[in-house]
């Protein structure tokens, strides 16, 4: 079998964007996302590779934006040059509902503070995506990070090495099967 | 000798013992020569005085006893800085500023005056052959000028004359005509009513400045605040104002004649503005790591150079211009060249010194260009018209770009695997605003046209790409995808993760500005 040749030059993510991570998200062991960060301040949330959802084995049932009665994240409508009309978002807000085929049900959050300008529709018609591309097709949303709070908005986030660091203290302490 | 009239003589009169000067006096009895007003002020005022003075016996009856039994009417009405019915009544000394023109018409229709005009222009050195004078007078003068009028309509209808506020001569007007000839002599050119080239006087006079405050009370809708305005009063919405307050209703609020003032109005710096000049052409891009504009962020610049710099540096320094804007038919990212014939641009040259260029020295400004760097190059270097330039920014939204690019596949390729590409026509891509220009751009699905494609094997992963595109395709995101935010895109038709290593723009389809062979 072929083997897929390693790249030997920077993708475009790693050319343009920051890996941020927050891991255990709102307590919740493994439930960790990724916000990849665009040098002009823009935030894509994704699920890192570490999350359950992306272990071997698992498929998804549905996707859900409707996060409470009154809100769905499909209704989020952005106009204009400066986003008028985002849904603002401060870290624990959720994004979606994600339902797998065993039954669990995880729920994805924002991570940080800003303006949701989109999200991704194309999982919900192919939630395959989510799981074959999760760093790119598959992402969750896009936010805007108000522009005072740019440079602080990762402040509470986790750095890729300092990821690295948590998962390889996970592996360490897990518990024999 | 002055051109008046028997019956101008009352008119005189009345506005002499008013407080008007001279020249504002030939100005309400309509005479409209140039000449008349060119004479210098000494000798204008002794002809008028004069004049009056000569009254036949129609005049001496309307003169009320009073005036008569004070001595002779010469007296009366001398001008100048002396004695009037005013410091009979206590009052302060006749400053002899004119009631109507605030003094515009006196102290500033002289050489003196002209000269110190004529020096601020030849200061700033600039290159000119003809220039149009620009005046700005205070707002205030049209309100003392219509109650200089309404003063005198009186006496006009009593005598069944006609004097239509239109007959009378502007102040503006009769100061042109003093002024243009002094300048044009002080400068050698000529003074047209239109010009390349414009020099401004103008006129304050703080100590009336409340004249036009009652006219925001009679006719508000005329003075609507403006936040970038300093003051809501207008000469354009003083003259409106004028236009709808009844002559009953303005002879109530504000006194006719006007008022006698301390002081005559002050000059402003002359100021000079030659109008911009356009200079076209198209450039090359050479360098990967040149920006169009330059790239500062928070005051810290952030590459060297770019490609307006280098082709406004020396355009500046040539035509001596206070500044510039510089716009292109589109533009190119920092890692990307511009190949073939180049893209359109155009500068805007403010304020230019110096504007007149042959071919010969345009053509070596374009040298010049050439020669400062080898990360660019320009061609078609040409004066033209401001109008031209909508050209351009048609090529903008209009017109089709080619380009070539040099894609990386993840998954292994031969040269059959991508001869599919070439027979693709018309692709139809629909691009959510790219998450790179999201940040200044509104989120929005643009629909564009790759109208052709075609392909050179390179090897295993890579191979060059070129394609023809509608006007604002995005095509880095068609190649890598932008997160799926862009469909279709080239991963997608080749069922694996490509990228774009680098990006060349072969030809910019405008056929403007015109080219000029070397």
């Amino acid at each position: 079998m072929e083997t897929p040749e390693r790249r030997d030059a920077p993708s475009v993510t790693d050319r343009y964007y920051t890996r941020w991570y927050k891991t255990d998200v709102k307590g919740k062991p493994r439930e960790d996302h990724c916000i990849l960060q665009h040098s002009n301040r823009i935030c894509v949330i994704t699920l890192a590779e570490s999350h359950p959802i992306l272990q071997k084995g698992r498929a998804v049932k549905s996707i859900n934006y409707q996060i409470s009665a009154g809100c769905s994240r499909l209704n989020n409508k952005v106009s204009g040059k400066s986003k008028r009309g985002g849904q603002f978002l401060t870290e624990l807000a959720p994004l979606c509902r994600i339902t797998c085929t065993d039954g669990v049900e995880y729920t994805i959050y924002s991570c940080i503070r800003g303006r949701l300008l989109e999200v991704n529709e194309d999982i919900l018609a192919q939630p395959s995506i989510l799981l074959e591309k999760p760093s790119t097709e598959g992402y969750i949303a896009v936010i805007l990070p108000k522009f005072d709070e740019s440079k602080r908005v990762t402040e509470g986030l986790l750095s890729r090495a300092e990821y690295e660091d948590v998962i390889s203290k996970r592996a360490t302490q897990q518990e024999p099967c | 000798m002055l051109p008046l009239k028997e019956k101008d003589r009352p008119l005189a009169h009345k506005l002499l013992a008013a407080g008007c000067c001279a020249r504002c006096v030939l100005r309400f009895c309509c005479v409209g020569t140039p000449s008349s007003y060119c004479q210098s002020y000494e000798d204008t005022s002794r002809e008028l005085l004069a004049f009056v003075s000569d009254m036949g016996p129609k005049a001496q009856n309307d003169s009320s006893a009073e005036e008569q039994a004070e001595g002779p009417p010469s007296k009366k009405v001398k001008l100048g800085s002396c004695q009037s019915e005013g410091q009979a009544n206590g009052e302060e000394p006749d400053s002899g500023v004119c009631v109507a023109c605030l003094g515009v018409l006196q102290g500033f229709c002289s050489h003196d005056f002209s000269k110190k005009v004529s020096e601020a222009v030849k200061s700033e050195d600039y290159e000119f052959d003809n220039m149009v004078l620009f005046v700005s007078l205070p707002a205030q003068l049209s309100v003392r000028e219509h109650a200089c009028w309404l003063y005198v309509k009186k006496e006009v209808r009593e005598k069944s004359l006609c004097l239509n506020k239109d007959d009378v001569i502007q102040v503006k007007e009769a100061f042109k005509w003093t002024l243009q000839g002094m300048l044009s002599q002080e400068l050698a050119v000529p003074v047209v009513p239109k010009s390349q080239f414009e020099v401004g006087v103008g006129f304050v006079h703080p100590e009336t400045d409340v004249d036009c405050h009652f006219l925001a009370g009679t006719c508000s809708d005329c003075f609507k605040p403006t936040k970038n305005k300093e003051s809501v009063f207008t000469r354009m919405a003083v003259v409106k104002a004028l236009e709808k307050i009844s002559d009953d209703r303005f002879c109530r609020e504000y006194p006719c004649p006007p008022q006698r003032v301390k002081t005559a109005c002050a000059s402003l710096d002359t100021t000079c503005l030659h109008v911009s000049v356009f200079v076209a052409g198209r450039y090359n891009k050479f360098s990967r790591s040149l920006p169009q504009t330059p790239w500062v962020i928070d005051g810290e610049r952030r590459m060297e150079s770019s490609v307006e710099e280098l082709i406004t540096q020396p355009l500046l320094a040539a035509f001596k211009a206070d500044g510039f804007n510089f716009s292109s038919s589109g533009r190119e990212d920092v890692d990307v060249r511009t190949l073939g014939n180049g893209r359109p641009f155009a500068v805007e040259l403010l304020n230019p010194h110096r504007a007149k260029f042959n071919k010969m020295e345009v053509h070596l400004l374009q040298e010049e260009i050439n020669q400062s760097s080898d990360k660019i190059r320009v061609r078609d270097v040409q004066i033209v018209t401001r109008e031209a330039v909508a050209h351009m920014k048609e090529g903008e939204e209009e017109k089709t770009k080619s380009y070539s690019a040099l894609i990386w596949t993840q998954k292994s390729i031969v040269q059959n695997d991508i001869e599919f590409i070439s027979d693709i026509k018309e692709l139809k891509v629909a691009q959510k605003t790219p998450l790179r220009v999201l940040h200044r751009r509104p989120l929005a699905v643009r629909q564009r046209l790759i109208h052709t494609m075609s392909t050179r094997y390179l090897d295993p992963h890579h191979f060059y790409l070129h394609l023809r595109t509608q006007a604002g395709t995005y095509i880095k995101e068609f190649v890598h995808g932008d997160f799926g935010r862009t469909k279709p895109n080239l991963g997608e038709l080749m069922k694996t993760e490509v990228d774009i290593l680098e990006l060349d723009v072969e030809s910019v389809d405008v056929d403007w500005p015109p080219a000029i062979p070397e």
